[in-house]
């Protein structure tokens, strides 16, 4: 039997305003347990909410970079339930009339195939606050400062077909939200959430399987893991005869499983209802057209500029474009270096590597855009090799200077002066000399791969510092005359 | 001091006729003497009274006294009043000490006026009769052994017993036009929009709306001045241009045309209400006013509609008491769930949790459809004859409750009962109409109150109909005989 | 409609009010002496009515993205029933 998994994203995403979405507090991240939760988002009796235009803006800006329908009327509704950090005992949020409505999007997968993937809708709403479970007198501690930080929450279709489309989708939301600046989009931080609903069904099957909802899945690595875990219990489940049951489940990333959520055993009855607090939101086309005009280039756009103006292909493309700031990078050691098909090199290899291995993200990029573009031109203008450039890049990495100066400190400079380049093949010709007999000796068509031994004593010799054409010219001609 | 009007203490204060800290004094020591027999009062904020009674004898003396400076009034304890606790009549907050305080309150602050007090009211503004206080009934000062209405039966007590000479209130279904009706007052709900919201505990948000009572339409108008405001904290809030309620209460009525409903006279009126509200119609008549019957025809609905909305919003309005972040919590929660069933299940009295229960059901999902939005429907059908009856009449006229004042427990277990004494004042709430009760005769010693309803921000028109009404009779001069 | 105990004791668990297995019962009857008040709008004829939330049909203001608030923890916390290290503190939080 042939499984096919079937998947939805749910993917929450912090807006990046000052204040939050119903109050003046600050949504700045980190600060002292409840300092920024004020009257408002404390659900202080009489307190009433007034929403941040700027949060409509975003999330305006975010429906025009899908692709979809923008609400031009949007009505904030009441979820209710109980929950410690929901203190209003309800979330508002938008139901019936979202502020965006369906839309779709292409996604790049591995190997250069695109998928689309539809949007549902997606809507703005108020993020709750946190509950700390370390131990209080055997209680759980409280902290509202993320009440009522705006989020918009986008729901895809059941669209995806493995945990890789899923990744790649959530990628291109990434991509997308930080393209246009409404989010800083840090799963690490949790501005940016994803709810997986993953159901399995035979392939070639019509209808779809029973779906579960895997929360708490916090970064890239984990929506992949959870996903995959999750299809194999359900197809396990079924295989062994049982059935699934529709239900919220917690991935834990430690012990590599889903399970189910306690809290959501009680089915629940949200009673949404249209907010009474606040009004109909209505955005004219003069509002919505004049956002579109202050949209920055989006990240397929960039792609495909960066093929055209660039010369790169289409992945490399893609690739360099998926972050803004890769993008930003890239383009700028391209600008200072002339040289664009070498930064693309060092950006997707060099850089990449280093910032992998070193944990490092982008934004933490200890080598700045011109001094990589400075190591460029002295690779182009042949002050050293490529494998000396590397040596210098490691240095660029540690802190130590531009270029110039770690070249210039570490001696590095490649040596292209005819007469040293001549004294160091001599010295090495003539304390091989049984080497240069089998070279003699040997066949017309063997000896370029000769060559290389002596090539390699010399480079060892100059400690790489020798310009590699000028070894070869010189021993080239040394050997034909000895 | 204690019987002269809000415009009367205004220009005594400016005249030096007497010192706000003594017509202060004056108010507290008559609280202190005898509000143990109405319960009008959940708390007497005596310390603020005196220093803003002496501030503003200060500013007085200057000559540099905004409207109200040195006049005490009473507000309803539904309003949030920074440092003092702000009950909401309900055990769930009798340890809530409110940390800002309402717009309206800020409001009065600044106008100069002098708090006395937190009023006595239904729980959560839930009640028509004042009984569902935590703190107790309240008793009616026409006779005590009858309810003095509600929710805002502690600022209408207050007022009627001359412990205060006006009050803030709030009404959601009537409960200022009601208690105004049962204790002799004039009372006034502004269209919804014109007063603030914010630092009003919220018991159904689209029909809530503060407004005042006092003895005269001149004292509500001044009164008035003071509360209207943009507030750009409640979205709600309308951003209308203020105008100044005393200015037209002497315009002629000559030309007026006041729309009487059918409906508002028909089964379930007392007869003897019926009665004198005719009377009033003819004082109209006199007046140069023109009658013309109209019709309402949807008016049956408005309270089985407002029983669906109102239950409804509170239901979610009433889930931030929780327990968690002020508020009652129980003794030694064991879990959780246990935590806020308990907290709430003792924080709240029964009328509160029926409308939850009943808000909760309405809202549930296969209900929502069949209550909610039926409820919501029929609502802009109550609206659309409002509207129509208004492009042919400038008023509208008739009974503010069905039966005068009635005694304690005397509706028994039946919600319904209760629920049908603001038949005619919940319309006004479902279509966000201002609505204002003036007291129009008596029956059996109790008085009645004569229902003006107005159009969209026609406040001032309504006013001046009923100052026209109080410079042709003196109903409102009457004072319940044990204060006379 | 008429609701029963059972029917009371499902609301209550959802509007999380504790209430006695008798206080139901009577609770149900008043309840459905309130539906039944209610149910009068099942006749009314509301094809083509558009629902009204808010009685002026109004439109929601925008507020400008500014930092209005500063920390007031202390004096908001003052009346709350259990803090530690400024954080609210509630039996143990299950998810």
């Amino acid at each position: 039997m042939e499984w096919e998994t079937v998947i939805g994203l749910e993917i929450h995403v912090q807006l990046s305003t000052q204040s939050k979405i119903f109050s003046g507090a600050s949504t700045a991240f980190g600060a002292a347990p409840n300092t920024q939760a004020c009257a408002v988002d404390l659900a202080m009796p009489g307190t009433l909410p007034v929403a941040n235009e700027e949060a409509f803006r975003f999330a305006v800006m975010f429906g025009l970079a899908m692709n979809a329908e923008i609400g031009k009327r949007s009505v904030f509704e009441r979820k209710n339930y109980f929950y410690p950090d929901l203190p209003k005992g309800y979330q508002t949020t938008q139901l019936q009339e979202p502020i965006v409505g369906p839309g779709v999007i292409e996604v790049e997968l591995a190997g250069g195939q695109t998928k689309s993937v539809r949007l549902h809708h997606a809507h703005l709403e108020e993020d709750a606050g946190k509950s700390l479970h370390e131990d209080y007198q055997g209680m759980s501690g409280i902290d509202l400062n993320r009440a009522g930080t705006p989020l918009i929450e986008i729901v895809s279709e059941p669209d995806m077909r493995s945990a890789e489309e899923a990744v790649a989708y959530l990628k291109k939301i990434h991509s997308i939200i930080t393209y246009l600046g409404i989010s800083d989009g840090e799963m690490s931080q949790g501005s940016m959430r994803c709810d997986a609903n993953v159901s399995v069904r035979l392939k070639g099957d019509e209808k779809l399987g029973t779906r579960c909802e895997i929360k708490n899945i916090n970064s890239f690595k984990f929506v992949e893991k959870a996903i995959n875990i999750e299809a194999e219990r359900q197809i396990d489940l079924i295989e062994d005869g049982g059935k699934v049951t529709q239900e919220t489940r917690l991935f834990d990333a430690e012990k590599s499983e889903t399970r189910p959520m306690r809290s959501k055993e009680v089915a629940n009855d949200y009673r949404y209802f249209p907010c009474p607090d606040l009004l109909p939101v209505v955005l004219d086309d003069e509002y919505i057209e004049a956002i579109r005009g202050t949209l920055p280039e989006l990240p397929d756009a960039k792609r495909d500029r960066f093929v055209n103006e660039y010369g790169l292909s289409k992945y490399d493309a893609a690739v360099l474009t998926s972050e803004r700031i890769t993008a930003d990078y890239f383009e700028s050691v391209a600008k200072a270096s002339g040289e664009a098909k070498l930064a693309a090199n060092w950006v997707m290899v060099d850089l990449a590597a280093f910032l992998n291995k070193s944990e490092t993200s982008m934004t933490d990029c200890p080598v700045a855009a011109e001094q990589l573009a400075g190591l460029i031109k002295r690779i182009k203008d042949g002050t050293i090799s490529g494998k000396i450039a590397k040596q210098v890049f490691e240095a660029m990495t540690r802190g130590d200077g531009d270029a110039d100066t770690i070249i210039e400190k570490q001696g590095l400079k490649q040596v292209s002066d005819t007469g040293a380049i001549e004294k160091m093949v001599d010295d090495v010709l003539a304390n091989n000399q049984a080497q240069v007999d089998n070279y003699k000796n040997a066949d017309e068509n063997k000896r370029p791969k000769m060559l290389g031994f002596f090539v390699g004593q010399i480079m060892k010799t100059s400690k790489g510092q020798a310009n590699p054409q000028a070894v070869n010219e010189i021993l080239l001609k040394k050997l034909s005359e000895q | 001091m204690h019987t002269k009007t809000i415009a009367e203490l205004i220009s005594g204060l400016r005249n030096k006729d007497f010192s706000s800290s003594e017509l202060t004094q004056h108010f507290l020591d008559r609280i202190a003497a005898k509000d143990e027999r109405y319960n009008s009062y959940i708390s007497v904020t005596r310390d603020i009274a005196l220093a803003q009674a002496q501030a503003a004898d200060e500013r007085l003396a200057t000559g540099d006294a905004p409207p109200l400076c040195g006049v005490p009034i009473a507000h309803k304890d539904i309003f949030c009043t920074q440092g003092v606790r702000t009950s909401c009549g309900s055990k769930m907050l009798d340890n809530f000490i409110a940390p800002y305080d309402a717009t309206i309150v800020d409001n009065y602050q600044r106008a100069g006026a002098v708090m006395l007090g937190k009023t006595n009211m239904d729980e959560f503004a839930m009640g028509s009769s004042n009984e569902t206080s935590y703190y107790g009934p309240v008793k009616n000062p026409w006779n005590i052994n009858c309810v003095p209405g509600g929710s805002s039966g502690g600022s209408a007590a207050a007022v009627a017993a001359l412990l205060a000479p006006g009050a803030t209130a709030s009404d959601t279904g009537g409960s200022i036009r009601q208690p105004a009706a049962l204790c002799g007052l004039t009372g006034i709900k502004p269209t919804y929009g014109r007063v603030s919201r914010y630092g009003m505990i919220a018991f159904a948000s689209s029909l809530d709306q503060a407004g005042v009572l006092t003895r005269s339409a001149e004292d509500a108008a001044i009164m008035l001045n003071v509360m209207a405001s943009f507030d750009d904290k409640d979205s709600t809030c309308v951003d209308q241009p203020l105008e100044d309620y005393t200015a037209g209460l002497t315009d002629d009525l000559t030309g007026l045309t006041v729309g009487v409903p059918d409906e508002y006279f028909g089964e379930g009126l007392n007869p003897k209400t019926a009665e004198v509200v005719q009377a009033a119609i003819k004082t109209y008549e006199s007046l140069g006013a023109t009658i013309k019957p109209i019709s309402l025809p949807h008016t049956h609905l408005a309270v089985p509609a407002y029983y669906v909305i109102a239950p409804a919003e509170c239901s979610a309005n009433l889930s931030r008491f929780d327990g968690v972040r002020y508020g009652h919590r129980c003794e030694d929660p064991k879990d959780l769930a246990d935590m806020y069933k308990r907290s709430r299940g003792e924080g709240f009295g029964d009328e509160v949790k029926r409308r939850i229960l009943v808000g909760t059901y309405a809202l549930s999902a296969g209900y929502y459809d069949a209550y909610y939005n039926k409820a919501q429907q029929v609502r802009r059908l109550i609206k659309q004859d409002f509207v129509d009856a208004f492009a042919d009449v400038d008023v509208i006229l008739g009974p503010t409750s069905p039966n005068p004042t009635f005694e304690f427990g005397s509706k028994g277990d039946d919600p319904v009962a209760m629920y049908l004494e603001d038949i005619y004042t919940i319309a006004t709430n479902l279509a966000g109409l201002p609505g204002l009760s003036i007291p129009c005769g008596l029956v059996d010693g109790k008085p009645v109150g004569l229902q003006l309803i107005g159009n969209y921000f026609a406040e001032g028109k309504l006013l001046n109909v009923a100052h026209q009404f109080q410079q042709a009779t003196d109903f409102h001069q009457q004072l319940p005989p044990e204060t006379a | 409609m008429a609701v029963d105990q059972s029917d009371i004791e499902k609301l209550a668990e959802l509007a999380r009010l504790q209430i006695s297995h008798e206080a139901a019962a009577e609770t149900a009857q008043s309840i459905s002496q309130v539906l039944e008040l209610v149910d009068q709008l099942q006749a009314a004829d509301t094809r083509n009515v558009s629902p009204m939330a808010h009685p002026l049909d109004a439109l929601q203001r925008l507020r400008p993205d500014t930092v209005t608030e500063t920390d007031q923890r202390e004096s908001l916390q003052a009346m709350a029933p259990a803090t530690e290290d400024g954080l609210y503190l509630v039996p143990r939080v299950i998810e």
